[in-house]
């Protein structure tokens, strides 16, 4: 489905991917493991098309498709969806008109009819129980005045209202508690399918007990230096990035 | 942003919708202003004579004064003898007896306009007057309000069948000599709205005025007085359009409002007068003068307004609360593109014991433009536990534009309160990036970004208003991603 060739990336003229290769298929579910600064966020916000990013070598392709012509909105109507990690708040915007923009945005590039107000809010409570947000929260401003686990499970709502082909998840599981990382957990599991492909960005491995990953690969200095299957995970767990002579500065944990 | 230039191109080519001319016969002064013209005016108004006598003593006035310059606007001085200062349509009789008497031409304008004064009248439950060049060619409605007891006409009808009212009332909440507009206003006007509410009543309807400038030419200068008797209520709406042309065209407005003990005005405006081409070519000059008087106990007047269109505006619409416990209201969205200019905002006169005012004022900028905030809150010696609340939020889009913020306070009354909060910020990359990863246009994002940050305004207008609002702001904005 995905397949990434050699990418290499830049912010502000310094070099963050430095030659990325990564093929995933339908259906399977990936993680990237590496410390602060290893270039996991630059990763996913490249792929979702963020300006803010200059892909400077390499190709990325979606189903044969060229995912690199494509504007980050065009991109998102093909299957793209991004799971921020510090999703912004847009004041004023009720998540409800914002949300059925964007399923209708999604509607009409299918050559589906939009939906009204009455069916999308049904559409939209059924959804929100899902990941145990009150259907009041749909009220309110994008993301105004949320906690960082509400946040959190909006942004899990939206991938499962918009049934992406490919969902990348930004630390997903930062900032959450353990109630609400079982909630954000089942969200995603709840994504998981035979055409789907889910792509976690991680730091630590507790979210891939929860969310059990197909491969693991462990991103450092912009480059994967190696893959495995779940138990690579574990193994950091165990062990430490320093195990991979990977030196990680954050000690948060 | 990534959004191509032929993208932004072809929307900025998208125009101005209200932007055509009617072809109809019309009857225009030569352009050319003095006492004869006025005399011409009075006389084809058949109005009385003190009516021409008040108009000669503004001219009079006004011929004295000198155009205002401390807006932080500018435009090429306005040659006022070049101007037209009267043009109607040409009709067999003298005045539509009713609709069925208005030229079908006239008729098709209002329809293209979204205003069919038909439908209307039975549809929406709105009564309409509908201001077209100088003269007031249709008003809706006019019997079941009759019935409420209210008036609703248009001015010229006002002076000659209510002379009581209007000579009691004209010109004490806007007098000739309160500005350069104002005076030459109260000169000249032609046309425009006059409602009376009786005691005790509450308008069964809303109230609305469409004014169009359809002319080459000519300026506009309509005069709207309202009056609220006691205990009563009413709601008014406002809404204006202009088409294309290169030449700038003047719109002085003034309008009056006056609510007695225990009355509440509700006055809302949707001013999309041609704003000019992208290069800034064109468009209306919007001088206008909007002050309403509390001068009843526990009256209230609240003025909601969204300006879009307009080259340049310069209005601050009022209130001077007089009346114990009386409450003033000014709710603002004010956006400028291209080269368009703003300077507006509003006056709150404490004059009264405990009377409140609230003011929130959305400024949006984008393109070249510029918008400015200006607002006076001043507390008199009798101001005793007055309050005032002040919020300006700005909003800017691309970095080419410019928002500025001028509040003066003064206070005679050390038990007056006043808060004031201002707030600056940009549509920021984060959210344009947000909206788009969910598959939404820029342009809609950008639309829904800013239709969010006049939230608090849009909820005061009335209901049908505020979809025409948020579209407006959806068509004034496009081109403005780039």
């Amino acid at each position: 489905m995905l397949s990434i060739k050699n990418l290499h990336a830049s912010v502000e003229g310094k070099e963050i991917l430095k030659g990325i290769n990564l093929e995933i298929k339908a259906g399977e579910v990936h993680a990237i493991m590496g410390p602060n600064g290893s270039g996991k966020s630059t990763l996913s916000q490249v792929l979702a098309g963020n300006d803010a990013f200059e892909v400077t070598e390499g190709e990325v392709t979606l189903n044969g498709d060229n995912l690199l012509d494509l504007e980050t909105e065009e991109r998102a109507r093909e299957g793209i969806f991004l799971a921020f990690q510090y999703p912004v708040e847009i004041p004023g915007v009720s998540n409800l008109q914002f949300l059925r923009t964007a399923v209708n945005a999604m509607r009409k590039h299918k050559g589906q009819d939009e939906m009204n107000a009455a069916e999308f809010m049904k559409l939209a409570k059924e959804v929100s129980k899902q990941v145990d947000l009150d259907p009041a929260f749909l009220k309110r401003g994008v993301n105004e005045g949320f906690s960082g686990g509400e946040k959190k499970r909006n942004e899990i709502m939206q991938a499962l209202l918009l049934q992406p082909k490919l969902a990348i998840l930004d630390e997903t599981d930062s900032g959450l508690d353990i109630d609400a990382l079982k909630v954000v957990s089942d969200g995603v599991n709840a994504l998981r399918s035979e055409d789907r492909a889910i792509l976690m960005v991680t730091h630590y491995q507790r979210l891939l007990n929860h969310i059990v990953p197909d491969y693991v690969h462990v991103l450092a200095g912009g480059k994967i230096i190696k893959s495995g299957g779940r138990e690579l995970a574990l193994e950091l767990e165990e062990k430490g990035y320093g195990w991979l002579g990977i030196k990680d500065d954050d000690t948060s944990n | 942003m990534a959004t191509t230039d032929n993208e932004v191109k072809e929307l900025i080519k998208r125009e101005y919708e209200h932007g055509f001319v009617t072809e109809i016969e019309a009857d225009t002064f030569e352009p050319g202003l003095n006492e004869d013209v006025i005399a011409r005016l009075s006389a084809i108004k058949k109005e009385p004579e003190w009516m021409l006598e008040w108009r000669l003593k503004a001219y009079r006035r006004w011929l004295e004064m000198e155009e205002p310059d401390w807006a932080h606007v500018g435009y090429p001085k306005v040659d006022y003898n070049s101007i037209s200062y009267y043009s109607a349509p040409k009709r067999k009789e003298d005045m539509p007896q009713s609709l069925d008497e208005v030229d079908p031409e006239l008729l098709k304008t209002y329809e293209k306009l979204g205003i069919p004064l038909h439908e209307r009248e039975k549809l929406a439950g709105v009564a309409v007057d509908a201001v077209f060049d100088s003269v007031s060619v249709a008003t809706t409605f006019k019997e079941p309000l009759a019935k409420a007891g209210v008036i609703f006409c248009s001015i010229s009808e006002a002076v000659r069948d209510y002379p009581e009212l209007v000579q009691k009332y004209l010109g004490t909440v806007v007098p000739h000599g309160d500005n350069f507009f104002a005076g030459l206003n109260s000169a000249v006007f032609s046309d425009g709205t006059f409602v009376y509410v009786p005691k005790g009543v509450r308008c069964p309807m809303e109230l609305s005025t469409y004014f169009r400038i359809n002319a080459a030419n000519t300026g506009q200068f309509e005069r709207t007085l309202i009056i609220a008797d006691e205990g009563s209520y009413v709601s008014y709406l406002e809404g204006c359009t202009a088409p294309m042309r290169d030449e700038n065209q003047l719109h002085a407005a003034v309008v009056e409002l006056v609510a007695l003990d225990d009355a509440q005005i509700k006055y809302s405006t949707v001013q999309n007068w041609y704003p000019g081409d992208e290069n800034g070519k064109g468009g209306i000059y919007n001088f206008v003068t909007k002050r309403g008087a509390c001068i009843g106990k526990n009256s209230k007047i609240s003025w909601t307004q969204v300006e879009t269109g307009s080259a340049v505006t310069w209005k601050y619409p009022s209130c001077v609360l007089r009346g114990e416990n009386s409450v003033g209201e000014f709710y603002s969205v004010a956006l400028t593109h291209n080269y368009q200019q703003a300077d507006t905002g509003t006056k709150m006169i404490h004059l009264g014991k405990n009377t409140r005012s609230t003011i929130i004022s959305k400024g949006i900028s984008a393109g070249k433009s510029s918008n400015a905030y200006r607002g006076l809150v001043k507390f008199g010696p009798g101001a005793e536990g007055a309050r005032n609340f002040t919020q300006c939020d700005s909003l800017l889009i691309g970095d080419r534009c410019g928002a500025h913020t001028f509040p003066y306070i003064e206070s005679k009354n050390k038990s007056a309160i006043v808060e004031h909060e201002a707030t600056t910020s940009k549509v920021s990359d984060e959210q344009m990036f947000l909206c788009r990863q969910r598959g939404i246009d820029p342009e809609q994002a950008v639309s829904m970004i800013v239709n969010g940050f006049c939230k608090e305004v849009f909820k005061e207008l009335p209901m049908e208003f505020a979809v025409e609002a948020g579209k407006l702001l959806e068509v004034s904005l496009e081109g403005s991603v780039g």
